[in-house]
């Protein structure tokens, strides 16, 4: 790979240990992928997680006196004082890992969002930006829903291109790699949010990797039915790109989407594949120990939601009720109302905090019940069935599934 | 035959050096479906359940998971010192690079024959990422 002066420089320890570092790995990945340089980037998105590999890495950068160059959000970890008033379970070195790497992302500068969907409010990338952002539904929503391009960047190099303000050209920052690759037809009615999380689902499990094209559609998705679909579609696969033409803005046309070429492959979606997917994820049935929402963070549209469908009821005393959201959507949802609407139900509304932390250790032998499929998948849990909102709230009244 | 030697030129991905038994996996790997303890495969019904990846070079065509879970996997493996020596791959991609990167365990792709048709379980590897050089001693005729 080409280097400038400045990156040899870096290279060479003259800006310091940690800028160092970052730029080492920057440079070993694109050496792996042949990349010719390394360009600008003006965002990034770190999927911290609070984990051992994770606290290495932003240590070994903060320790080293690296700064965020471009805005660098950061994904939830858990809301340490919070659980570990209300859980004893939760290990002790668990929350000094967790401290220590919120601790060190704000030493490097970067924005502590502690957010899974930053693109919605903390971070937000426009049509056309180059950026580093990881995290399963944030990489597909930036390239697909808003036309920035990003690859499928892990935490760590997504930060390191956040310290550098620079990524190495390869993937999906050159054009031909952007061009789909499978035809999804889409003949399933698709009512709400749900019917996306199980498209994505069937989509990501099929395709496994690769960029589908999607016609079919007859209305504007909005934007939880797409943050649902970049999610679940980027864990049963790994799916960083995908296209809607007439919907999504990079292509207009499936033909323009597909670059001129043809298709590798052509799958049609009905009714009958979303029912086999739903299917299989009803994993068990009766009574529920907890009901677990925000997998990726609800929006402040689905907040209300959730508030909405618990007006006036109680939720049954031998459940607990758990909606995960950003800082930012928690403190307008307070302010309108929400959060008092859901806390006088019994719920609880959090922040900061993922579903895949030690946070929850409580729930390791009990049955939940959750809209996301993500969710489900982190096996944090003894089981999970994942059904619709409604459905959920419901069982949280009754203390059991239908 | 026993104990000739092979040379093959490779593609430097993470540098070092680092020599073992092999352990050639046709399957992907995702390190966090291994006891970070013994470096055990536990993933059941993986071609390599129950072998061991504790200071062996590796050889296999992928990785597999989410980011999260596979750098977490193989840094678990590394702090118990039993992560491989060093790691042959065909399709690399950006989490197994940061992976082993962070791990310092050298890692390369592009070799100029195909590793899995001249390593096979039990030769003797030595990787020197820095020369793009892979040494085979064959283990077994």
């Amino acid at each position: 790979m080409h280097l400038t002066k400045e990156e040899e420089r870096i290279l060479k320890g003259e800006s310091g240990e940690g800028t160092q570092k970052a730029l080492e790995l920057l440079v070993a990945i694109g050496d792996a992928y042949d990349a010719e340089k390394m360009i600008p980037i003006s965002r990034a998105h770190a999927a911290s997680s609070g984990q051992e590999g994770d606290l290495y890495f932003v240590e070994l950068l903060a320790n080293g006196g690296a700064r965020c160059k471009v805005p660098t959000s950061t994904n939830p970890v858990y809301d340490i004082e919070y659980f570990h008033s209300l859980f004893e379970k939760i290990p002790k070195d668990e929350a000094d890992v967790a401290r220590r790497v919120m601790e060190a992302y704000k030493r490097v500068g970067a924005i502590l969002s502690w957010s899974c969907i930053p693109y919605m409010a903390e971070n937000i990338p426009l049509y056309g930006e180059i950026v580093a952002f990881s995290e399963s539904s944030a990489t597909p929503y930036v390239n697909s829903v808003i036309g920035a391009s990003t690859n499928r960047e892990a935490a760590q190099s997504a930060l390191a291109a956040g310290v550098i303000g620079k990524t190495p050209k390869y993937g999906l920052h050159i054009k031909e790699n952007r061009k789909g690759t499978h035809l999804v037809k889409v003949e399933a009615s698709l009512k709400d949010e749900f019917d996306y999380t199980l498209l994505g689902y069937f989509v990501g499990k099929r395709i496994s990797y690769g960029i589908p094209v999607l016609t079919g559609i007859s209305r504007h998705p909005n934007t939880e039915e797409l943050i649902n679909f970049c999610a679940i579609s980027n864990v049963s696969g790994a799916i960083s790109m995908f296209y809607i033409p007439g919907f999504t803005l990079e292509a207009s046309t499936v033909e323009e989407a597909f670059q001129s070429d043809k298709p590798k492959d052509k799958i049609t979606v009905t009714d009958h594949e979303l029912k086999q997917v739903y299917k299989e994820l009803q994993t068990t049935s009766g009574k529920i120990d907890f009901v677990m929402l925000g997998c990726p963070h609800y929006t402040l549209k689905q907040v209300e939601e959730v508030a909405r469908l618990l007006d006036g009821k109680k939720i049954h005393d031998d459940v607990s009720f758990w909606v995960c959201t950003s800082a930012t959507t928690k403190m307008l949802a307070e302010r309108t109302g929400y959060v008092g609407v859901i806390e006088r139900a019994g719920g609880h509304v959090v922040v900061d905090t993922c579903i895949d932390e030690p946070c929850w250790i409580a729930y390791k032998d009990e049955v939940g019940m959750t809209d996301s499929p993500k969710c489900a998948y982190y096996r944090r849990f003894k089981d999970a069935i994942v059904a619709r909102l409604e459905d959920c709230v419901e069982a949280a009244v009754k203390g059991k599934s239908k | 035959m026993k104990g000739s030697e092979i040379s093959l030129k490779c593609h430097k991905i993470i540098g070092g050096y680092g020599e073992g038994e092999a352990l050639v996996s046709h399957e992907p790997i995702c390190f966090y479906l291994t006891d970070p303890k013994t470096g055990i495969v536990r993933e059941k019904d993986h071609e390599l359940a129950g072998k061991n990846l504790a200071n062996k070079v590796l050889v296999f065509p992928s990785g597999k998971a989410s980011s999260v879970v596979q750098i977490d996997g193989l840094f678990k493996l590394a702090s118990y010192k039993v992560a491989p020596k060093a790691m042959i791959v065909k399709d690399v991609e950006t989490v197994l690079i940061v992976s082993a990167f962070l791990v310092k365990v050298p890692l390369v792709d592009r070799l100029e024959k195909d590793p899995f048709e001249i390593i096979r379980m039990g030769d003797f590897v030595k990787v020197d990422a820095e020369k793009g050089r892979v040494i085979v001693t064959k283990g077994r005729s």
